[in-house]
């Protein structure tokens, strides 16, 4: 016995009403804890980390309305599948920058990938969620497959955060155009 | 942890491709290149789970949750039922599902929502619940409200609830929205009409369920969610967890 899968439908402009419902303005809505707010619990082994960045459209203005998604590895390179506090996060962009901002742990590599961050992303104007992966620039990734595979592409340092300060990372998504991240089917 | 099989390959002829020129938003918002294919690892096998500890009984009652004491949310009384299940009809149980909506006038409380329907104070538009261990859930709501919105014409939306749904690993991470049987406005929308196949959009499209209809309460709705289901080829690698 099989069923056709349901086909997605774009996430739209007031996603955050129901994933983030105390950034949307909705008072004290499940108690005023978003889920995701915290990706780890307070003191979990692993170098802290902040990653930021901007997602963008084809024109190179700001997404102001996208809501994303992280999971990732703990420090150990297992995944928890814990989703209190287990290595899953989002965020609603800023709706005035476009901007996030993601404290956490730096993920190990697991025996699949170098260490990365899965990032999804979901906004108005996206039909289907968009799966990518972030990896570190100050990390080995020569024998992961996916940086392999785009080894002799421009595109590769779509995949790749950017060293910024002590704990920094730089992290952009462009959704379109010359600059425009590499996406997954996965 | 067990080992997991993998997920069958995305569909994506299923799926609405990612630019669609009649709903505008799309046009500077869609990737121009094919999504790479990438085997499935750990990560792609496994998600997040969310146990009863972070889901209160009441969060699928949106008629009540953001209401004040001893107060209800204005318009017609449904309840939203169905089965989460994957391709294979196999239940996916304990999954979160995250809903949210416009208030019966067709408007949503959202600082960017200027339609000049009103805010009903006792209308959140959110609500979230787990999958029983069948795989059921159900949600108690008003029916939203259709709305006019900016895509260059006279586009009006028809009455819709969004569903965010988690399975039991990232890969089947899906947002949806779900429809009402008989609504003039699913041939006339844009949004809707990015899935091509009339059968997938009817997948879509809640039916009047008169079976779990409550006399002289609610009426209910039926919809069933389908995830990507898992093949029958072993992950070869062991996995880590705990």
């Amino acid at each position: 016995m099989s069923r056709p899968q349901s086909a997605s439908q774009t996430a739209g402009p007031y996603v955050h009403i129901g994933c983030t419902p105390s950034a949307a303005g909705l008072e004290n809505m499940y108690g005023g804890n978003d889920l995701g707010a915290d990706i780890f619990p307070p003191n979990t082994p692993g170098r802290k980390i902040v990653i930021s960045g901007q997602v963008f459209d084809g024109a190179g203005d700001p997404v102001l309305d996208a809501m994303l998604e992280f999971w990732q590895a703990g420090a150990t390179g297992r995944y928890r599948a814990n989703g209190s506090a287990g290595g899953w996060a989002r965020r609603a962009v800023d709706p005035e920058t476009g901007s996030y901002r993601l404290e956490t742990i730096l993920p190990a590599a697991t025996q699949d990938a170098a260490a990365h961050v899965k990032v999804w992303v979901v906004a108005r104007g996206i039909n289907l969620g968009l799966h990518t992966r972030m990896y570190f620039d100050d990390e080995p990734g020569e024998q992961d497959p996916l940086l392999l595979a785009m080894k002799q592409s421009s595109r590769r340092s779509t995949l790749i955060a950017k060293r910024s300060g002590d704990e920094g990372y730089i992290f952009d998504i462009h959704l379109q155009g010359d600059k425009e991240t590499v996406f997954l089917n996965v | 942890m067990s080992a997991r099989y993998p997920f069958n390959p995305q569909d994506l002829s299923l799926q609405p491709p990612a630019l669609t020129a009649d709903y505008r938003s799309s046009r500077l918002r869609a990737p121009s290149h094919k999504l790479l294919s990438l085997d499935q690892g750990p990560g792609e096998l496994t998600g997040p789970t969310f146990g009863h500890d972070l889901i209160d009984p009441n969060d699928n009652n949106l008629i009540l949750n953001y209401a004040a004491p001893g107060a209800a949310a204005i318009g017609e009384q449904i309840m939203v039922h169905g089965h989460l299940l994957d391709e294979n009809a196999r239940p996916v149980p304990q999954a979160l599902l995250e809903f949210w909506q416009a208030n019966a006038g067709g408007r949503y409380r959202h600082k960017k929502d200027g339609y000049l329907a009103p805010l009903d104070p006792n209308f959140g538009g959110c609500g979230r619940t787990l999958t029983d261990e069948q795989g059921y859930f159900s949600l108690r709501t008003v029916r939203p409200g259709p709305y006019p919105w900016p895509n260059g014409g006279n586009d009006w939306r028809p009455a819709h609830i969004h569903f965010s749904c988690f399975g039991q690993g990232w890969a089947q991470r899906l947002i949806t929205q779900m429809y009402f049987e008989g609504d003039p406005h699913i041939p006339l929308c844009p949004i809707v009409q990015t899935i091509a196949d009339p059968k997938a959009i009817d997948r879509l499209t809640a039916r009047l369920d008169m079976a779990h209809t409550v006399p002289m309460a609610f009426r209910a709705f039926r919809f069933d969610i389908v995830l990507r289901g898992r093949g029958s080829t072993l992950f070869e690698n062991k996995l880590e967890g705990n």
